[in-house]
C-alpha cells in the first residue's frame, strides 16, 4: 500500500485509480494460479467445495503422493522424457530456423521470394489437414512410439514463426559487418556462424524459449505419437492421473499440474523480458 | 511507422527493395549467380526437406486420402465424394462445426476486446508498467497447458468456485462442466484467459502512436472516446489486423484445452465437440483415415477462405502509414 501512496502523492488521484484498476484485474487473472497452490495443499475432499482460498492447515500429503508416481511409473520419467523432447525440439530450431533464415535475409539465390511467400503461406497453415498423412508416413516408417515424429520437423526448420522471427531481426542488423568480412574472403558459413549468430542473440533466445514452452505444453503430438507409458511425456502423465482415478486423487493431480508448470514458470521469470519483446515485435517492423 | 507484415506481397527481403545498388558490395563485385544459388540452397536444405516431407507431400496425400476409405492397414479405397456427402450428412459432424464456429466467434473477439481494453489501460507510461504487463502476459504460456485445463476443469464444476460466486448473484444454474449449456463458455473464457498475447501486441503498436495525435486533438475538445475511435484505433488498426488473422487461424484449432476441459470425451452430449476433437475420434479412434483427411481438407478451405477475406476486407479498415503501401 506504501507503494500505492507514493504513486498517489507523486501522480495525483489518476494514478491511484490506474493502480486499482489494474490491480482488480490482476486479482482476476492470476486467481486460477494461487488457487492452484492452494489447493495443492488441500486434502482431496476440500479441493473443490472448499471455500477458502489457502486452507487452515496445509497437508503435503499431495507431493508426498507424487513420489509413488502414477501407474508404478515414477514421476520423474515423465519429466525426463518432457525434457528430452523440449531440449531436442530447441537445438533443431535453433540451428535449421536460423540457417534458412541466414539464406533468406542474406543469401541472394534464385527462387528466393516464392520460397519466402511459400514459408509464410505455412505460418497460417492449419495444423489439422497434417495430422493424418504425417502420421500414416511415421507409421509406415515405424516411427510411432517413439520421439522421432515430435522432433524431426523441429530439424527441418518446419517451425515458419520462427524462421520469420529470425529474418526479420537479420534484416535489421548493420549491412556493413557482413560486407566488410565478405572483403576479407568470408564465405557465408563464415558470416553465419561468427557474424549473424551472435548479433541473433536475441531471437535465438526468443525462438529458444518459446519452443521449450510449446514442446513442454504439446499435448496432440504425444497423445498421437506416444503409446507407451514409460514414454510418456508430462502432458500425457497428466492425462493418465485424469484417466486413472478422477475424482479420488484431486489433490495429486493438482499437485503434479503444478510442478509441471514449473519450469514454464521458471524460464517466464528468467527470460521474461525476451519473450514479451519477441512477441510484441513479431507484429511490427521498423 | 507501424507496418505490419501478412501479406506475402508486402514481405519481400530488404534487399529486394532498396535495388540491386544497395546489395553491391562497396568494391563493386556484386555476390549472384552460381555460387550464390548453391550457397542459398545449402542452407535452406533442411526447410526444403521439411517442406517437401513434412507439409507439401502430405498435404498431396491426404487430399488423395480424402476421397479414398482408408484405416492405415488395408489399401485406401477410391470411394469418389462419399466422405463429403457422408460428412455433411452427419449430424455430429454438423455439431463439431456448431461448436467451433461458436467457439471461434465468442471466444476470439472477446480476447481481442480485453487484449485491447487493458493494453490501452497499460499503455500510460507509469511505474509498474512493466511488471503489470509481464504479470497479464504470464496466462499466456500456460493456457494451453493440460495443467490449465485440469484447474479450469476445477473450478468451473459444480460447487466450486464460478458455481459459488454465481450463487452469491442469485444465479442458479450450477458448475459449467456437466452442463451442455455451458460448458462452452467455460471452454470459450479459458481463451479469454490467455489475452496477454494478444495484448502485449497491441502495446507495442500503442506506443509507435504519436503523441501529438492526442495533443491535437485534446485541443479540438475531442474527448477520450472520440481520441479512441478517431486516432487510437486507425493507427493500430494494422497490429488489429494482424490480431485477428492470427488470433482466429489459432482458434480453429483448439483440441488439448477441449480434450482435457471435457475429460477426453468432448462432452456432455457433444457440447465440446470441436472439429479437430471430431477428426481425432473419426481418424484415430474410428479409423476412418479417408473421412478425417475429407474433414481436415475441408477446414483448410475454410480457413483459406476467412484468411483471404479477411486480406480484402484491409483496404477497408486498415491504415497503412506513408512507407507502407
Amino acid at each position: 500500500m506504501s507503494l500505492l501512496a507514493t504513486a498517489v502523492r507523486r501522480r495525483g488521484p489518476g494514478a491511484l485509480a490506474w493502480h486499482l484498476g489494474a490491480l482488480v484485474l490482476l486479482a482476476v487473472v492470476l486467481y486460477p494460479v494461487v488457487w492452484t497452490i492452494g489447493a495443492s495443499f488441500k486434502p482431496s475432499a476440500d479441493i473443490i467445495g472448499g471455500p477458502d482460498l489457502f486452507p487452515a492447515d496445509p497437508i503435503t500429503d499431495n507431493y508426498a503422493r507424487l513420489t509413488e508416481g502414477i501407474a508404478d511409473i515414477p514421476i520423474s520419467t515423465f519429466f525426463l522424457n518432457s525434457a528430452y523432447v523440449a531440449v531436442g525440439s530447441v537445438v533443431g530450431v535453433v540451428l535449421s530456423c536460423s540457417l534458412t533464415a541466414y539464406a533468406f535475409a542474406k543469401v541472394r539465390f534464385a527462387g528466393r521470394n516464392v520460397m519466402f511467400a511459400v514459408m509464410i503461406g505455412t505460418l497460417l497453415l492449419p495444423y489439422h489437414v497434417l495430422i493424418i498423412p504425417q502420421y500414416v508416413l511415421f507409421q509406415k516408417l515405424e516411427l510411432i512410439d517413439t520421439f522421432t515424429p515430435l522432433l524431426i520437423g523441429k530439424y527441418l526448420a518446419t517451425d515458419a514463426f520462427f524462421v520469420f522471427l529470425m529474418v526479420q531481426f537479420m534484416r535489421g542488423l548493420p549491412r556493413e559487418l557482413d560486407e566488410a568480412a565478405r572483403l576479407d574472403g568470408c564465405g557465408h558459413l563464415r558470416i553465419y556462424w561468427s557474424i549473424v549468430m551472435p548479433l541473433c542473440r536475441p531471437a535465438l533466445i526468443t525462438s529458444a524459449i518459446f519452443t521449450f514452452i510449446n514442446a513442454w505444453n504439446d499435448f496432440m503430438g504425444p497423445l498421437l505419437y506416444l503409446n507407451e507409458p514409460d514414454k510418456y511425456t508430462v502432458s500425457m502423465g497428466l492425462k493418465m492421473f485424469i484417466d486413472q482415478d478422477a475424482v479420488a486423487d484431486y489433490g495429486g493431480m493438482i499437485a503434479m499440474s503444478l510442478v509441471a508448470l514449473l519450469p514454464v514458470l521458471a524460464f517466464f521469470l528468467a527470460f521474461q523480458r525476451h519473450l514479451i519483446d519477441g512477441m510484441a515485435t513479431s507484429g511490427l517492423k521498423g | 511507422m507501424t507496418h505490419i507484415q501478412t501479406s506475402p506481397g508486402t514481405l519481400t527481403p530488404a534487399a529486394e527493395r532498396n535495388g540491386p545498388a544497395a546489395e553491391a558490395p562497396p568494391g563493386g563485385r556484386e555476390r549472384t549467380g552460381g555460387r550464390e544459388n548453391l550457397a542459398g540452397y545449402l542452407f535452406m536444405s533442411p526447410w526444403i526437406a521439411g517442406f517437401l516431407f513434412l507439409i507439401a507431400g502430405p498435404m498431396v496425400f491426404s487430399l488423395y486420402l480424402s476421397f479414398t476409405e482408408y484405416n492405415l492397414f488395408d489399401a485406401p479405397r477410391w470411394i469418389g465424394l462419399r466422405n463429403f456427402t457422408d460428412m455433411f450428412a452427419d449430424p455430429r459432424w454438423r455439431q463439431s462445426v456448431k461448436v467451433t464456429s461458436w467457439y471461434v466467434l465468442i471466444g476470439t473477439p472477446v480476447k481481442l476486446a480485453a487484449a485491447l481494453a487493458v493494453a490501452v489501460l497499460l499503455a500510460r507510461k507509469r511505474w509498474g508498467q512493466a511488471f503489470y504487463r509481464a504479470a497479464f502476459y504470464a496466462p499466456s504460456l500456460i493456457g494451453a497447458s493440460v495443467s490449465a485445463a485440469i484447474v479450469w476443469r476445477a473450478l468451473f464444476s459444480d460447487g466450486a468456485l464460478v458455481d459459488r460466486t454465481q450463487k452469491v448473484f442469485g444465479v442458479e444454474v450450477g458448475g459449467w462442466i456437466g452442463d451442455p449449456q455451458m460448458i462452452i463458455y467455460a471452454l470459450a473464457a479459458l481463451t479469454v484467459w490467455q489475452f496477454g498475447a494478444p495484448m502485449v501486441i497491441f502495446l507495442a503498436g500503442l506506443k509507435q502512436v504519436p503523441r501529438e495525435l492526442y495533443e491535437a486533438a485534446e485541443v479540438d475538445g475531442a474527448g477520450p472516446w472520440r481520441r479512441f475511435f478517431h486516432i487510437t484505433l486507425p493507427m493500430i488498426s494494422p497490429v488489429l489486423f494482424f490480431n485477428v488473422l492470427l488470433e482466429t487461424i489459432h482458434s480453429f484449432q483448439i483440441f488439448g484445452s477441449a480434450y482435457i476441459v471435457s475429460n477426453g470425451t468432448c462432452g456432455p452430449a457433444d457440447a465440446t465437440l470441436v472439429y479437430t476433437c471430431y477428426l481425432y475420434e473419426q481418424g484415430f479412434v474410428n479409423s476412418r483415415m479417408g473421412f478425417a483427411s475429407a474433414m481436415g481438407w475441408l477446414l483448410l478451405v475454410t480457413v483459406g477462405l476467412v484468411t483471404a477475406v479477411l486480406f480484402r476486407s484491409q483496404k477497408r479498415w486498415v491504415h497503412y502509414e506513408e512507407g507502407g503501401r
